[in-house]
């Protein structure tokens, strides 16, 4: 019974975040009207049809708030359900991908909302209402489970200690790897000289680049203590602090793809698009970690079915 | 000579280093993709088998043990001697920067990315003095060159950098130490029996080339009970819920004590290390030979061959007379019998059931030979027939007795659990987690700490004390720059600090 109080406010959330996304396309699409709109009073067409620059300019932002709104509702919903579903199962809610998926995109969310709350980061709405609702809907449709004990491999305080790191990390390469694509596409802009619409009202290409390292920089570190919390882990489980296992392949695979980013921000000819580019390939790796190895591979972490 | 000084400034370079770890990332990716022999040697031969056409050639290239190729292992040394020769420089570098005071002032400050100056009623050595105590009040080294003042802070920056590179050859010197001298042997043992830490009681053993036996600890372990709990409710039916070994542990030095292992909770033995890997049945028979005699009482380990515990093993009666006396089947935890043929369907033994045939034939001399206990050599055996001609194979459940046609019996009086226990040393494991950790700091101060340099100038005029300051951050982000450097005017005596140059985000 607990169990559907659990899932209700999950699903909801995902619909909300859903509707979030909506509002802010909506705020993108209307951002992007005045460049058209003066395109065609150049060509001399003109016409009762053209807004108002002001009022567009309300529409926009009355659409970026309706999305923020919407994304701290949603929240709400997705904390109540990831904590309810702790407690319907008398655990931390963390103990396979449904869960795992579901806490993560919880860290994501709050993440996110401190950065709108603290620095008016509302331009990251789209894509990071994107990622939720994908998330969430993939989480509640695809890989949802049913409520059942730990595998004995799993009652360990590790199990806090390894997946809380791994959830944050996560929901970081995840915000970081946003800001690193909104940072190509601003940065391809300015170079083209054609900043307009909706890009207008992103920070500065180089704001973006280090935006985008700082969530970095706070992630790599957190994310080796993840491998070694893991391999901690795994020698008093397993008794092998690492075997190769995929999950751990991967896990190395990550760290190696973000040093590589970390060290091509210091070199000349990789600094720029290149890095970002390598901060896409580390999340690329990551979620293929999460979901890839589970799904594709034989291994020691598959133990929940998904 | 010259040739060789380009590849190593080739080598040591940024850019090699980049390329190096993408490579890495890639080679490491087909160990995860396809099954490797160290961990899983039946999945490669089944890999083998289904991919014929591939199999050579990826054997060839070691696909099959990636991460112990000559390849995989070129890249990472590739990669340490390339990390080593980059940051041996800069330890020399940072040596030599520790040693020196900070860069003296420069001609102009107003060039610099944050710079104030003004007028100050105080005097030049008044002035400066005050700004190098403000200065080393906020843990700024400090140079003072007549009425000037130059200051540096975070040095810790590039000490992290060192300490992050350094632990990570730190950790591979842990591996390394690791792989040489750890072991790690696994036993078979069935509950009321015992294990003590010797070679010859291992079923498996694999240890490094420096390891030598009179490392192992003398302990014993007896294993009085193992418990296991299996979930019953629908959801993730049969999934494992509780595994505990209760033992108790005599020690080298004499003394014995009790102990439960669980699954997250080795047991350590005097520095070893003694993990809970499997479990399993061991069905307790008594077979009696047609003389009437005992030929063999007691437990057999029979191997579980899945999810459910269907588990295959023998009962071997080399003694029974006058005919030699093997048995070969299935202990089924909770047995049924259905158009797939006899199968367990729950792990727990609900319904413990053995199906066995008879193998039969002459008794066979003591060859002082191995041989294991897991299969029947068959040569010169055969099945055992009822006198109509028919195949003998029966089920029988714990208590019951079945005699068999030649006048022998065999006795299915109980099972037991047996657990599999892995007995490991690494002696390298405490270095390799603290290199990590240590590499966690490093990695924290490099990207956290700040370097900045800030500078006062004072100079006597005809209109009074002129003093300019300015500063220079060597990070990105240069957060709090300016307000440092219209603090450390204001502590020269410049009253109302208005900054001539904004600093850049």
């Amino acid at each position: 019974m607990t169990e559907a109080y659990s899932s209700l406010p999950m699903v909801l959330s995902a619909v909300i975040y859903l509707l979030a996304m909506t509002a802010h396309a909506i705020e993108w699409a209307s951002a992007r009207k005045p460049a058209t709109d003066r395109e065609q009073v150049l060509v001399g067409a003109g016409g009762p049809e053209v807004a108002a620059p002001a009022e567009n300019e309300y529409r926009v932002s009355l659409f970026g708030r309706i999305g923020v709104a919407l994304t701290v509702v949603g929240a709400g919903s997705h904390i109540a359900g990831v904590v309810l579903r702790g407690l319907a199962a008398g655990r931390w809610p963390w103990g396979n991908m449904y869960e795992f998926i579901t806490s993560s995109l919880a860290f994501a969310v709050v993440f996110y909302l401190v950065l709108v709350w603290r620095r008016g980061w509302s331009w990251l709405g789209l894509p990071v209402t994107l990622l939720l609702s994908v998330g969430q809907g993939l989480a509640v449709t695809v890989f949802y489970v049913a409520i059942a004990p730990l595998v004995p491999a799993l009652h360990s305080v590790w199990f806090v200690i390894h997946i809380v790191a791994a959830a944050i990390a996560g929901a970081a390469f995840n915000v970081g790897a946003i800001a690193a694509i909104l940072y190509l596409i601003r940065d391809r802009a300015e170079r083209k000289g054609a900043v307009g619409g909706y890009l207008a009202r992103l920070p500065k290409a180089a704001a973006l680049d280090d935006f985008s390292f700082r969530v970095h920089r706070f992630a790599f570190p957190l994310w080796t203590f993840t491998i070694l919390a893991g391999a901690v882990w795994a020698d008093y489980a397993w008794g092998r602090f690492w075997g190769w296992d995929p999950k751990e392949t991967w896990s190395l695979v990550t760290w190696v793809v973000y040093a590589a980013y970390l060290h091509a921000r210091v070199t000349a000819g990789w600094k720029g698009t290149r890095a970002a580019w390598l901060a896409v390939l580390g999340v690329v790796t990551f979620w293929f970690n999460f979901i890839g190895v589970n799904l594709l591979t034989v291994g020691l972490h598959s133990y929940a079915g998904i | 000579m010259a040739l060789v000084r380009v590849f190593w400034a080739q080598l040591t370079s940024m850019r090699t280093a980049l390329i190096l770890l993408l490579v890495l990332a890639l080679v490491a990716i087909p160990g995860s993709l396809l099954p490797q022999r160290p961990v899983a040697p039946i999945r490669v031969n089944d890999w083998k088998t289904a991919n014929p056409a591939v199999a050579d050639l990826y054997e060839a290239l070691g696909l099959f043990d990636v991460y112990g190729s000559p390849w995989f292992a070129a890249v990472y040394l590739l990669l340490t001697v390339s990390l080593i020769g980059c940051i041996v420089p800069r330890i020399q570098v940072y040596a030599k920067a520790l040693r020196q005071p900070p860069p003296r002032t420069p001609k102009v400050l107003g060039r610099l990315p944050a710079s104030v100056a003004g007028t100050s009623a105080l005097s030049a050595d008044e002035a400066s003095a005050a700004a190098e105590g403000v200065l080393k009040a906020k843990r700024f080294r400090t140079r003072r060159d007549g009425d000037s003042v130059a200051a540096e802070r975070g040095y810790l920056r590039e000490f992290g950098n060192i300490l992050f590179h350094l632990s990570f050859a730190l950790m591979l010197v842990g591996v390394a130490w690791n792989t040489l001298w750890a072991y790690k042997g696994e036993v078979i043992v069935v509950e009321g029996q015992a294990f003590s830490n010797s070679l010859t009681q291992y079923d498996d053993f694999s240890a490094g080339g420096a390891f030598r036996p009179a490392n192992l600890q003398p302990f014993t372990i007896w294993v009085d009970s193992f418990t296991a709990k299996f979930e019953t409710g629908e959801v993730q039916r049969g999934a494992a819920r509780v595994f505990e070994a209760d033992v108790r542990v005599a020690h080298g030095a004499g003394s014995t004590e009790t102990a439960r292992i669980e699954v997250n909770h080795p047991l350590v033995v005097d520095g070893t290390q003694v993990h809970l890997i499997g479990h399993g049945y061991a069905p307790v028979v008594t077979v009696t030979d047609a003389q009437g005699n005992t030929a063999y009482s007691g437990p057999v380990v029979f191997l579980p061959q899945d999810g459910n515990f269907t588990s295959l093993g023998v009962i071997k009666a080399p003694d029974a007379r006058p005919n030699y006396l093997g048995f070969e089947g299935f202990f089924l935890p909770t047995a049924i019998v259905d158009e797939m043929g006899p199968r367990s369907v729950f792990p727990d033994a609900l319904a413990p059931e053995l199906f066995v045939n008879v193998w039969t034939g002459p008794v066979r001399e003591e060859t002082g030979r191995p041989e294991s206990v897991y299969s029947l050599t068959k040569d010169g055996l055969e099945q055992m027939r009822t006198p109509d001609g028919n195949v003998v194979t029966f089920r029988i459940a714990p208590g019951q007795v079945i005699d068999l046609p030649d006048g022998s019996s065999l006795s299915f009086d109980d099972w037991r659990r047996w657990t599999k226990l892995q007995v490991s040393n690494e002696p390298g494991l405490w270095l390799v987690i603290g290199s990590v950790l240590l590499s966690v700091l490093g990695m924290m101060l490099s990207m956290y700490v700040r370097p900045r340099r800030l500078w006062l100038r004072a100079t006597e005029t005809a209109d009074g004390l002129r003093v300019e300051a300015g500063g220079l951050d060597r990070a990105e982000s240069s957060v709090g720059l300016a307000d440092d450097v219209a603090e450390l005017a204001a502590s020269a005596g410049l009253a109302d600090a208005a900054l001539t140059q904004e600093v850049a985000p």
